[in-house]
C-alpha cells in the first residue's frame, strides 16, 4: 500500500518555526510505522531525526503523536492507518529538541522525585522478603510501564501545571506505595498528597488511553487517592497522617 | 541525575568540557547498571549509554535469571554448574562457571533485596521455572531454575538497577557514543563520545573505564536485537590491538517471530509451549528425546532449519510454529503476557488459541572482550591485564558460555560479573595516578569523526550495512562452511573498502544519526570480519558454530579459545587453552 508520513520538522537552533514535510513509499500492511520513518531515512532523507531502539514496545524510546494520538511507532502497522496518510509529530507537552526527538529531562525529574526504589528501615534478611502472590498481583500491571512518557505527553493538565508530576511519575509511586516489601508509606504520601502530586488528576483518563503497554494508568492512580483519602479519615481521628501499613492498601 | 543541559543554541562540532570521573562505564545495560551500583558506594561514577538507561537492550530479556535458589524443586550449583558446561559444549572455563554458578542464589535475593519485583510461588518465596538445557541430577530431566517476573524480567531488573543508581547519585551521560578509548602509558585513562544531541565530541577522563556496550546482533539480517547492538565496544577495543575471543560462537534463539525476528521468549516452551512442523509433529523429539523442546537453543536452531531444508516446515515455508494453546488463557495473562502481546501485535496471531509463526533469529554473542573473571580486560588474550581497562556483560568473554550459551544465564552473568568488575575496578582506582589537570587545552578529535564528517563519497550507510546484514546471515549464521565463509570474508573486505568511500550529508547537529550509523557501521565492519575469521579457522562443530563440512566436535585439536588480533589490515589468531577442572568434555546428548 502507498504510505505518506507527514512530518514534523524543526531545528530549534536553526530556525524559529516548525514545518512539516511529506515522504512517501510502499509499505507491506504489516511493517511497523517505525519501518516507514528509517526508510525515509536512509533511502529519502537522512537528516530526519527520531529516536527508536527496540523496536518491539519494550525500551519506550519512539513515543511520538501518530495523527494526533500519542503512541509507540513501533507499535503502530501501517494498516491501522488505511487512508495512508500518516502525520508523526513530536511528543506535546516537552520541549523539541529536534523533529521528532523531544527534552525527556523534566520527565525524568518529576520520575525521580517520587522516590522511585524501594525504602526499607531494617536490615536485608537472609533470604528474599517472602511476599505472597496476591500481594504481587497488586502491582503487576504498573511493572509493564516502560516510561515511554506516552502518558504524560496525553494528560491534559500538565499544560496547565507544569509542576505536577503526570501519570508515569505517579504510577511509579503506586508501584512502590504497594509494594509490599517497602516500608516508607508516610514519606511517599506525603510527596504524593498534594495539587501537584496526585491531586493534580483529573480522572480524564488519557493516559489509560494511550499507554502502549495497555495499563489503565487511571485505575491505579485512583487506588492511590483512596489510600491517601483513608489516610487522612485514620489521621482525623489520630491526629496524624498515617501510621506504616506496609505496604497493605485498601482491597 | 541527568546532569547536562540538553541542548545549547548554535551548536556546531566543537569540543565540549572535559569530564573527570574516577569510574567511567560506557554501557547502561544490566552490567553497566550492576557495577554502577557497587562503585556509587565509595566513588563518582559515570554511566555513558547510547540510549537512555532504561532503553538498553538488557531490558529486552523475557525469560529469566537462573540460580539453583531450589524454590519449586530440589537444586544444586554443581547441577548449574554441569549443565553450564554441556551446555557450552565444554568450552566454557570452568573455574568462572564455577563462580557464577555458586554466587548466583546471592546475586539474585541481593536484586530481590534491591525491589526487583519477581514473580512469586504460594509459599511467597521467587517463582522459578524450567528453561531450555537446565536439567536436575546432570542431565535426567528438566528443572524449575529460572527466577523471572512474568515475561519481563530483564526490563524490571534494569528498572530497579537504574532507581538504585538514582538513589546514590550516579551520574549519566544519556545519548552518548563511544568514539575512542584514551590510553597514556599503557593505561586506558578516559575515552572520547560522541554527545548525539549537540552533535560535539567530549572527552572524559577517568581513573578506571568499564566496556560493558552489548553485543552485536545487528551484524545479521534476522536478529532479536536491538538497532543499538553494533558492537562498538568490541571494535573499540580491538583496534586497540586488544584481542577477541571465540567470535565464531554466534547464538540463534529459535523462536524469533517470524519474519521481524522479535524475541519470543525461550518462557513460552518453559512453560509448556511446543514447536510443531507443517505436520503438526511435535519434531524434538527426533533432536533431543530425553528433553524435548527444553533442549538448548543451538540444538533446537538447527532442528528447526532441518525441519525445514526437509520439506517440513509450515506450508512449504521456511518456518515453524510455536504451539501455546495448551497452556490457557489464564497462564498465558499471568506470565506470558508479552509474548502473546508480541504475536498478537507483530504476527497478529491469538496465542490462546493459534499456534505462532517462529524462525530462528540472530540473538548473542557469546565471545567478546577476553577477561578474567574481575572483569580485567587481557591484553594479549591470556594473562596480562591491561591497566585500568575492564569489560563486563555481553561485550566480555570471561567464558561461562563457551560455545552456547544456556537461557537466562546471561542476566546472571551481567550481575554477578558486573559486581565483581566493579570491586576490582574499585581497588584500581585506589592505586590509580591522578587525573591530568583539567586545562588540557584544545585536544585533536578523533580522526576517524573528522574523516566522517568530511566524507563525500558514493557510497551510504544503509547501502553498506544491508549488504553487510546479508552477507552474515546467508554464510555465518546457524549453518556454515568454508566455501561460504570464503564468501563472506571476501565481502566484508570488500565492504570495508566502500566505507572509505562513504558519503555523507555534512552533520555538524544534533541527532545527526547518519552520522552516529556511519560510526555503528564501521564497527560492524570490524566485529563482522573477525567473526568470518574465527569462524573460518574452527574446522569443527561446536555449540552454535556448526560447520557442515566439519559436522564433527573434535576435541583433539578444537578443545581451545579462539584469540583474534586485528591490526587494522590483517587479522592474526591465537589459541588458549580451556580451563578444565570438574567435568571433562563427553558426547552432548539430551
Amino acid at each position: 500500500m502507498l504510505v505518506t508520513l507527514r512530518v514534523f520538522r524543526l531545528d530549534p537552533t536553526r530556525e524559529s518555526e516548525p514545518h512539516y514535510d511529506e515522504f512517501s513509499m510502499e509499505a507491506k500492511p504489516w511493517e511497523r510505522i517505525l519501518d516507514c520513518l528509517n526508510r525515509v531515512r536512509w533511502e529519502q532523507d537522512p537528516s530526519l531525526a527520531f529516536r527508536s531502539s527496540c523496536g518491539h514496545g519494550i525500551c519506550g524510546s519512539d513515543g511520538m503523536l501518530i495523527n494526533g494520538v500519542c503512541g509507540l511507532a513501533c507499535q503502530r502497522l501501517v494498516k491501522e492507518y488505511p487512508e495512508g496518510l500518516i502525520t508523526l509529530e513530536p511528543l506535546p507537552n516537552f520541549q523539541v529538541i529536534r523533529d521528532l526527538v523531544v527534552d525527556l529531562d523534566p520527565f525524568y525529574q518529576k520520575y525521580e522525585k517520587v522516590k522511585p526504589y524501594l525504602i526499607t528501615g531494617e536490615q536485608a534478611p537472609e533470604r528474599e522478603r517472602l511476599q505472597s502472590p496476591s500481594e504481587r498481583e497488586v502491582y503487576d500491571e504498573a511493572i509493564r510501564c516502560i516510561l515511554c512518557a506516552c502518558c504524560t505527553a496525553a494528560c491534559p493538565i500538565t499544560p496547565k501545571q507544569s509542576e505536577f508530576l503526570g501519570p508515569a511519575a505517579l504510577l511509579r509511586a503506586f508501584r512502590y506505595l504497594f509494594d509490599s516489601r517497602d516500608q516508607a508509606s508516610r514519606e511517599r504520601m506525603e510527596i504524593l498528597d498534594r495539587e501537584q502530586g496526585i491531586w493534580g488528576c483529573k480522572g480524564h483518563g488519557l493516559c489509560t488511553r494511550v499507554c502502549p503497554k495497555e495499563i489503565d494508568v487511571r485505575k491505579w492512580l485512583g487506588r492511590t487517592k483512596k489510600r491517601l483519602h483513608d489516610a487522612r479519615i485514620a489521621a482525623g481521628s489520630q491526629q496524624e497522617l498515617s501510621t506504616d501499613t506496609g505496604g497493605q492498601g485498601p482491597a | 541525575m541527568l546532569g547536562w543541559p540538553y541542548w545549547k543554541k548554535n551548536s556546531s562540532w566543537r569540543i565540549a568540557l572535559e569530564k573527570f570521573h574516577d569510574a567511567l562505564i560506557i554501557g547502561s545495560g544490566m552490567a553497566g547498571l550492576r557495577a554502577a551500583v557497587e562503585l556509587a558506594q565509595e566513588t563518582s561514577v559515570a554511566v555513558v549509554s547510547k540510549v537512555f538507561p532504561t532503553r538498553s537492550h538488557s531490558g529486552a530479556a523475557q525469560g529469566g535469571i537462573t540460580a539453583a535458589l531450589g524454590n519449586e524443586e530440589e537444586d544444586h550449583w554443581e547441577w548449574h554448574m554441569f549443565d553450564t558446561v554441556k551446555g557450552s559444549d565444554y568450552l566454557a572455563d570452568q573455574d568462572a562457571v564455577e563462580i557464577m554458578v555458586r554466587d548466583a542464589p546471592r546475586a539474585i535475593l541481593e536484586l530481590e533485596h534491591m525491589g526487583v519485583p519477581f514473580s512469586r510461588n504460594h509459599r511467597g518465596l521467587i517463582a522459578q521455572r524450567a528453561f531450555g538445557g537446565h536439567t536436575r541430577d546432570f542431565g535426567k530431566a528438566p528443572v524449575k531454575r529460572a527466577c523471572y517476573a512474568s515475561d519481563r524480567t530483564g526490563r524490571v531488573i534494569v528498572d530497579t538497577l537504574y532507581e538504585q543508581c538514582l538513589k546514590m547519585g550516579v551520574v549519566f551521560y544519556p545519548e552518548f557514543l563511544l568514539l575512542d578509548l584514551i590510553f597514556q602509558k599503557q593505561r586506558c585513562v578516559g575515552a572520547w563520545l560522541l554527545d548525539i544531541s549537540r552533535g560535539e565530541a567530549l572527552r572524559v577522563w577517568a581513573k578506571s573505564v568499564l566496556i560493558a556496550t552489548g553485543g552485536a546482533g545487528r551484524l545479521f539480517r534476522t536478529t532479536s536485537n536491538c538497532f543499538g547492538n553494533t558492537g562498538d565496544g568490541l571494535a573499540v577495543v580491538l583496534c586497540h590491538g586488544i584481542p577477541l575471543q571465540d567470535m565464531e560462537f554466534v547464538q540463534f534463539h529459535p523462536t524469533g517471530l517470524r519474519g521481524v525476528g522479535i524475541l519470543l521468549s525461550e518462557a513460552a516452551r518453559g512453560e509448556g509451549g511446543v514447536l510443531r512442523n507443517g505436520l503438526g509433529e511435535r519434531f524434538m523429539a527426533r533432536y533431543a528425546p530425553q528433553i524435548l523442546d527444553l533442549a538448548p537453543r543451538d540444538i533446537v536452531s538447527r532442528a528447526i532449519l532441518k525441519e525445514i531444508r526437509e520439506g517440513r516446515g509450515v506450508e512449504g515455508q521456511p518456518y515453524v510454529h510455536l504451539d501455546l494453546t495448551g497452556l490457557g488463557e489464564k497462564r498465558i495473562k499471568e506470565r506470558l503476557w508479552e509474548v502473546a502481546s508480541f504475536a498478537r501485535i507483530y504476527g497478529g496471531v491469538d496465542a490462546s488459541l493459534e499456534p505462532i509463526p517462529v524462525e530462528p533469529t540472530c540473538h548473542y554473542f557469546m565471545g567478546g572482550i577476553p577477561t578474567d573473571p574481575d572483569g580485567r580486560v587481557l591484553g594479549d588474550g591470556k594473562q596480562s591485564p591491561v591497566q585500568g581497562l575492564f569489560a563486563a556483560g555481553e561485550c566480555a568473554c570471561v567464558s561461562v558460555h563457551g560455545a552456547n550459551r544456556l537461557g537466562c544465564n546471561s542476566l546472571l552473568d551481567l550481575v554477578v560479573f558486573g559486581r565483581r568488575a566493579a570491586k576490582a575496578m574499585a581497588e584500581c582506582i585506589k592505586e590509580a595516578p591522578d587525573l591530568p589537570p583539567q586545562d588540557m587545552g584544545e585536544p585533536h578529535k578523533p580522526e576517524r569523526l573528522q574523516k566522517l564528517l568530511q566524507a563525500r563519497g558514493p557510497e551510504t550507510v544503509p547501502g553498506i550495512r544491508q549488504d553487510l546484514q546479508g552477507l552474515l546471515m546467508d554464510h555465518c549464521s546457524v549453518f556454515r562452511d568454508e566455501k561460504g565463509l570464503l564468501a563472506a570474508l571476501e565481502g566484508v573486505l570488500e565492504l570495508q573498502q566502500r566505507f572509505t568511500r562513504l558519503g555523507l550529508g555534512g552533520g555538524g547537529r544534533s541527532f545527526d544519526l547518519e552520522v552516529v550509523e556511519a560510526l555503528e557501521l564501521e564497527h560492524m565492519l570490524v566485529v563482522a570480519r573477525v567473526v568470518v575469521e574465527s569462524a573460518l579457522c574452527r574446522k569443527e562443530s561446536r555449540g552454535a558454530h556448526f560447520r557442515e563440512d566439519h559436522p564433527q566436535r573434535n576435541d583433539a585439536l578444537f578443545l581451545k579459545h579462539t584469540l583474534v588480533f586485528y591490526d587494522g589490515q590483517e587479522v592474526r589468531i591465537d589459541w588458549k587453552p580451556v580451563k578444565i577442572t570438574r567435568f571433562p568434555p563427553k558426547e552432548r546428548t539430551y
